[in-house]
């Protein structure tokens, strides 16, 4: 097992994701003799584990069942214990696409927090390319670290426990792409354009909740000489599949036809929208670094 | 790791480019003397050899380029100034104090678009008075007509993506960009994975997913019809190693491989000539070739002609049917080779994606190619529509084998980022489609025999079986 490549079997040492249903799934550190307590009861690794096929059905002791899945960055995202806000899986894919990474991509990013947008990074840029991440709290830092490690992707990875605002990246003129996700990120776009490789036009991106952080940032890219400066949001939508059963009212006998009035009802497979959903995450702003 | 040598940073005679003005992309390969039309200007790409990417070039008469100096390129939206209301705003035809000759004279002094589009605000006694929507919609249709610069990039799936969306999304199956972001994600495509791809979307999804793997593990692009369609592929410009990685299996033989009777089916001359579309595919052999049945016919054929053996023409003609058929045999060698390779990867049945954007209805596509996944992985079906994905989503979850099913779409809106005038921008694509993904499971290896697993389960479970999805 590793974040950056599957393996068939669970074997000791792997971090795996129990999938308990579908708002639920939770992150097992398999161990030999050790047991996790599921509310379903309880999973023996040694035996309902180790040697198991990814994927497979574990049959709890109070009879309930789960499965357990190859870890994925986006079964990560679900599971991981938070320590900050997150990015999550629509805003990810998109940052990842916008950012141009794919395997070589040598990459900056800051902060870490929880490291959620991190691991999609990692796997996209495998084998080849590089994470730099900057996190100035330095026991999310460590935490993380921990993680890269135990998630087999760490020779990926340089964690530096720094003030991005400050100190920078800790590295020049190397950089793809730049991934902001700080409380002041007009503060860092200069240092971004220093880790930036010169002669590629290199991407930048950088998360705001807020529209005067957004506004900030563009006036500090446009001051930096960045290009195609774009902002957007982007939201999921979940469409719950449903059978609903329509009845039909009663007109009355209907003299223009023989049959009897059909009190039936009709019934149809359709989706429902969820009664609430996530309005916002957060505005997305991306820029093309100028060549030099 | 730095910027060791420029060169991969520079445009190259015969590298795939992608021509960009304003919002506006178009794909092209760089040829010399080829006179390439681009918004309705001609120019030829001769001079941006040489150049680095993301260069701006000024279009100068001839056609000929001329890469633009660094910098020069303020928006003029920056300088306008909205009024909130129209007003003041008398439509005398005398709003505009610039007449045609004094633009000539503009151009002939050598002034850039962005320069003429500036003169004629600041000539324009109306401008400031009008909402900034109709003050964007004047640059806009400004810009069309004065601005002659075209900026040359590398291509990429972002910039595909949006190239593809805004040009020609009848050919996508109206895939928008941030949807095709969104499966390659969902479906963990990296470098190392064994892919499943079946699209009609020009190719630009399998070159999507061919990018994101990076030339590392294998793709297989499963085809309907005659032939696998990725124009959109070669757009990517990939260096020739991606290409080892791809590999083709046409559907019409999925029955047979899951039967184990590929060996049969694809053997079958007959079929060969049938399901290989050889027709369709290679309009360069003339119809009267591909009539010519097995070789053994061939050579029947030559016998009978002892009669005419002075004819010498004859002979000729002979030869070179003969090299025809002896070609087309190389060729379906190959095909089946081919063939054989990708069967080879499919019949493990352990490949760790499944990517499926089509014009096909996706059910019976992915409950078939389903069959070809490990357990454990993710798989992604686009479509334009929802009710075809709702069918889907049912079917999967009568038969099982499936977990995480999560039928989405994604909204999109971008926004003008200005001072004082921060807004959504005015108009946003109505709908990118939907998606179905999910992940496999390993099928129950528990015995029908075994009581507790085949029976139904108890309330508790019956309900986390209700809820999950
Ligand atoms: C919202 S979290 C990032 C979450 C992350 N994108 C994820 O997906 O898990 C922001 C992080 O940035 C860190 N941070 C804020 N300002 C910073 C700075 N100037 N330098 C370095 N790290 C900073 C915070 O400590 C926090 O952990």
């Amino acid at each position: 097992m590793s974040f950056v490549e599957y393996s068939d079997c669970i074997q000791d040492g792997d971090v795996a994701i129990v999938y308990l249903n579908h708002n639920s799934v939770m992150p097992v550190k398999v161990q030999h003799g050790a047991q996790t307590q599921t509310r379903y009861g309880v999973i023996r690794h040694s035996s309902d584990l180790i040697g198991q096929r990814y994927g497979s059905k574990v049959t709890c002791s109070k009879g309930g069942w789960v499965y357990v899945l190859h870890p994925t960055p986006e079964l990560w995202t679900v599971a991981l214990p938070h320590r900050t806000q997150i990015l999550y899986t629509t805003d990810i894919a998109t940052i990842t696409m916008m950012l141009e990474l794919k395997p070589g991509s040598v990459v900056c990013e800051s902060g870490t927090g929880s490291g959620s947008l991190s691991h999609a990074i990692l796997r996209t840029i495998a084998p080849t390319g590089h994470l730099h991440t900057v996190e100035f709290h330095q026991q999310r830092a460590e935490k993380v670290q921990e993680e890269f490690t135990e998630h087999r992707v760490a020779h990926l990875v340089t964690v530096r426990n720094q003030d991005v605002c400050k100190d920078g990246f800790g590295v020049s003129g190397v950089a793809d792409a730049v991934f902001l996700d700080i409380p002041s990120p007009w503060e860092a776009v200069g240092h971004a354009r220093a880790a930036m490789k010169r002669q590629a036009g290199g991407r930048l991106c950088s998360f705001s909740p807020c529209i005067e952080q957004v506004q900030r940032t563009c006036q500090a890219l446009v001051d930096q000489g960045f290009e195609e400066i774009s902002t957007l949001e982007v939201l999921l939508r979940v469409h719950d599949v449903r059978t609903v059963s329509l009845p039909l009212p009663d007109f009355g006998p209907d003299s223009r036809t023989e049959t009897s009035p059909n009190h039936a009802a009709i019934s149809l497979k359709t989706t429902t929208a969820p009664r609430e959903m996530p309005g916002h995450t957060g505005y997305l702003t991306f820029a093309t670094k100028p060549r030099t | 790791m730095a910027d060791n040598g420029d060169d991969q940073y520079r445009i190259n005679e015969g590298d795939y480019v992608v021509l960009k003005r304003g919002d506006i992309f178009k794909a092209v390969q760089i040829l010399p003397k080829k006179k390439v039309i681009f918004e309705k200007q001609w120019f030829f790409l001769d001079n941006a050899v040489g150049n680095l990417y993301s260069t701006t070039f000024e279009i100068s008469s001839g056609g000929i380029l001329q890469p633009q100096k660094q910098k020069e390129t303020g928006n003029p939206s920056d300088l306008k100034e909205a009024g909130t209301d129209n007003r003041h705003i008398v439509d005398d035809g005398k709003s505009q104090k610039l007449t045609r000759d004094d633009i000539e004279t503009l151009k002939e002094q050598g002034l850039k678009g962005q320069e003429i589009i500036q003169q004629l605000i600041e000539n324009s006694s109306t401008f400031r008075d009008k909402t900034e929507y109709a003050q964007d919609k004047y640059i806009k249709k400004k810009k069309k007509k004065y601005e002659n610069t075209v900026t040359i990039l590398k291509p990429s799936c972002r910039i595909l993506a949006m190239m593809y969306h805004g040009r020609e999304p009848g050919k996508i199956c109206h895939l928008r960009y941030d949807t095709l972001a969104q499966m390659l994600t969902l479906a963990n495509i990296h470098a190392g994975s064994k892919v499943l791809v079946f699209e009609t979307c020009a190719g630009l999804v399998l070159g999507s997913v061919m990018e994101r793997m990076g030339g590392h593990g294998s793709v297989i692009q499963m085809y309907p019809g005659g032939g696998p369609v990725r124009a959109g592929v070669e757009s990517f410009g990939f260096p020739a190693h991606f290409h080892d990685t791809l590999h083709e299996f046409p559907i019409c033989h999925v029955n047979a491989l899951l039967a184990g009777a590929l060996d049969a089916a694809a053997k079958d001359p007959t079929a060969d000539e049938k399901q290989f579309g050889l027709a369709a595919e290679e309009e360069q052999i003339p119809p009267e070739a591909e009539q010519q049945g097995s070789p053994e016919e061939q050579s029947m054929e030559t016998n009978t002609e002892d009669d005419a053996g002075q004819d010498q023409e004859k002979i000729e003609k002979e030869k070179r049917r003969e090299a025809k058929a002896q070609e087309k045999k190389v060729k379906l060698e190959e095909k089946q080779k081919k063939l054989a390779a990708a069967a080879a990867l499919l019949e493990g049945r352990n490949a760790d994606g499944l990517v499926i954007a089509s014009r096909f209805h996706p059910c019976p596509v992915l409950m078939t190619l389903l069959r070809f996944l490990s357990p454990s992985r993710p798989f992604v079906v686009y479509s334009q529509y929802k009710e075809p994905l709702i069918e889907c989503y049912t079917k999967l979850r009568e038969v099982g084998g499936t977990v995480n099913l999560r039928l989405t779409d994604t909204w999109l809106r971008h926004y003008q980022v200005l001072p004082n005038r921060t807004h959504p921008v005015l108009l946003m694509s109505g709908g990118g489609g939907y998606l179905l993904s999910g992940t496999t499971i390993a099928a129950d290896r528990s015995k029908p025999a075994a009581p507790q697993q085949s029976e139904e389960p108890a309330p508790k479970r019956q309900k986390l079986k209700d809820t999950e999805g």
